[in-house]
């Protein structure tokens, strides 16, 4: 079996958010960058594949050369060979085209993916995937199980969850529960060095085709001063929440 | 040509999120000068529902093969009656089918948007980033676009206007998709969807005391949620968590009980209209980011609010 995980780099959860002067773009200054948390769930499913199926993994970023070093992570942490096309991601139908066209020309029976990144939160790239490649599409993957030609995936649905047997190839975005927080793998010293001698190739990108553009950027607007009522006088914080707020 | 909208049900009942997405097209609707319509699939809810909110035509699609949700059959079911600018809720099921009907239409795909559109022609609005600790001001090349709602970002607007409907047969593969089985828990609120949200950290030091919790969001009508180690260590369900990795959620009223404030919480909580942080460190960083805030034992505080609470509405 052979599984494509695609991977975005994204500044780690704790980055403070800044932008350039005119905010046209994100400021990258300072910033450490990850895998996307998301895509870690899915990169950590494909490596329990791998060890329970013999599947071969590789992994698929959008991204110009400085994605590199998150790429080496996930070939840390055991995939066995990467692509990287060699491209700023513009917009989701851009970064979905190209990946798209990895999955057409490699034969890949299962994607895996991270239900949206954690930097433009499109949560439109595996849905984009699936529908240029039209093959079936399931979103919010909080397990799965792969039997030859078929996998059973469970997704979130409101209030509940719900099981569906897929026909492979498929598409298929994750998030916690795909695998546990606990099961994240950490690269240790063997696949740290095992990752300088994978293969890691570079494409160059075909889509041009850009349909939305980024405008300006603004910083989430501070609230004002927090009003801080004692323990002792919680009519206050009520009259507070039903007059002044008027939320209860 | 008029605006589009899909309006998602659940069980055959128009969500609120749908509700939401319709008030949202009518303001697009009315400053583009032209109607709105709403396309359903299989509802069960009367239309006079939508055009409340400014629908004037409703489109309901029926169709077996759609009884269970496939978001590529969903897709393919709404582009054969929707064209140029279509609005969807960013609810999970809705915004799976949204960037398959962008691919079909090869149309532009805004997402996660907040508030109304600054420009229509071309398309053009703020929209959620960095998980929420940013905005993105994006536009939209050609006239085709897709566009998702932030749920409870938008607000649901009251607008009536004459309507009628249509109903429609479609017929459209499900193949590759077959749902085996659905668990639900009955009575839930809705977390993206609930207009109060109650919730606790490793503050409550333990699942057996969330009972307190849970009476509180009672009272308030409101919806229990997590901060991310509360999930981890397996006191709630994953599905309560919210944060950058968790679920993002934009209610009216957030009440945070022994959670310190974390960025990558904060990140999925900040869009609430207002924040109250009850918390016994004083130093706790998510005082910084409340509008109200009590410092003190949660064990003591929590009962006693509730017990207000109540007493406020004449429980």
């Amino acid at each position: 079996m052979k599984i494509l995980v695609c991977i975005s780099s994204v500044p780690d959860t704790t980055s403070k958010i800044n932008f350039t002067a005119d905010k046209s773009a994100f400021d990258k200054n300072g910033i450490q960058w990850v895998i996307n948390p998301y895509d870690e769930f899915a990169l950590t499913k494909a490596i329990k594949l791998q060890e329970s199926q013999g599947a071969t993994v590789t992994i698929a970023t959008v991204g110009d050369a400085a994605a590199e070093a998150v790429m080496r992570k996930a070939l840390a942490i055991g995939a066995n060979d990467a692509i990287r096309v060699n491209a700023e991601p513009q917009d989701s139908i851009t970064v979905a085209k190209e990946l798209a066209k990895i999955v057409e020309e490699g034969g890949y029976d299962l994607v895996l993916c991270g239900k949206e990144s954690i930097d433009y939160n499109g949560a439109a790239v595996p849905a984009m995937i699936a529908q240029l490649l039209n093959k079936p599409f399931v979103n919010a993957c909080v397990g799965l199980e792969v039997n030859g030609a078929e996998a059973t995936a469970v997704r979130e649905i409101e209030g509940g969850k719900e099981t569906l047997s897929v026909k492979l190839p498929a598409v298929i975005a994750g998030q916690k529960g795909m695998v546990e927080e606990k099961d994240l793998i950490i690269p240790n010293m063997r696949g740290i060095m095992s990752a300088r001698t994978k293969p890691l190739t570079v494409k160059e990108p075909t889509e041009t085709d850009v349909k939305v553009s980024a405008v300006s950027f603004d910083a989430v607007p501070a609230r004002a001063q927090v009003k801080l009522v004692s323990a002792d006088n919680l009519d206050e914080l009520v009259r507070l929440l039903h007059e002044e707020a008027k939320v209860i | 040509m008029s605006i589009f909208v899909y309006t998602e049900n659940i069980s055959g009942a128009y969500k609120k999120a749908a509700l939401e997405a319709v008030s949202y097209a009518k303001t697009v609707a009315d400053m583009s000068g032209t109607d709105v319509v709403a396309v359903s699939i299989n509802p069960t809810d009367a239309a006079d529902v939508l055009y409340k909110y400014g629908a004037s035509k409703v489109v309901t699609l029926k169709s077996d093969a759609l009884k269970n949700f496939n978001p590529k059959a969903y897709a393919e079911a709404l582009a054969t009656v929707v064209d140029g600018v279509v609005v969807f809720p960013h609810s999970t099921d809705a915004s799976s089918v949204a960037p398959m009907l962008a691919v079909i239409k090869n149309a532009s795909l805004l997402t996660n948007v907040v508030s109304a559109p600054v420009a229509v022609s071309p398309f053009e609005a703020k929209r959620k980033s960095f998980s929420g600790k940013a905005f993105m001001d994006a536009k939209a090349h050609g006239e085709n676009v897709v566009v998702t709602i932030s749920q409870n970002s938008f607000g649901i607007k009251e607008n009536p206007v004459a309507g009628s409907e249509e109903v429609k047969e479609v017929s459209v593969s499900t193949e590759g998709l077959t749902v085996v089985n659905q668990e639900k828990s009955s009575g839930k609120l809705d977390l993206k969807e609930a207009e109060v949200v109650v919730s606790a950290g490793r503050g409550m030091k333990g699942p057996e005391n969330w009972g307190m919790i849970e009476e509180l969001a009672n009272v308030l009508g409101a919806a229990t949620a997590c901060s991310k180690p509360v999930s981890d260590i397996g006191w709630r369900p994953h599905s309560e968590h919210v944060g950058q990795t968790g679920k993002a959620i934009a209610p009216n009223l957030y009440v945070a009980v022994g959670i310190s404030g974390a960025i990558q919480h904060l990140a999925g909580v900040n869009s609430s209209k207002t924040i109250v942080v009850i918390n016994n460190d004083a130093e706790a960083p998510f005082f910084k980011s409340a509008d109200y805030g009590v410092v003190g034992d949660a064990f003591q505080i929590i009962p006693a609010l509730t017990e207000k609470i109540k007493a406020l509405k004449g429980h």
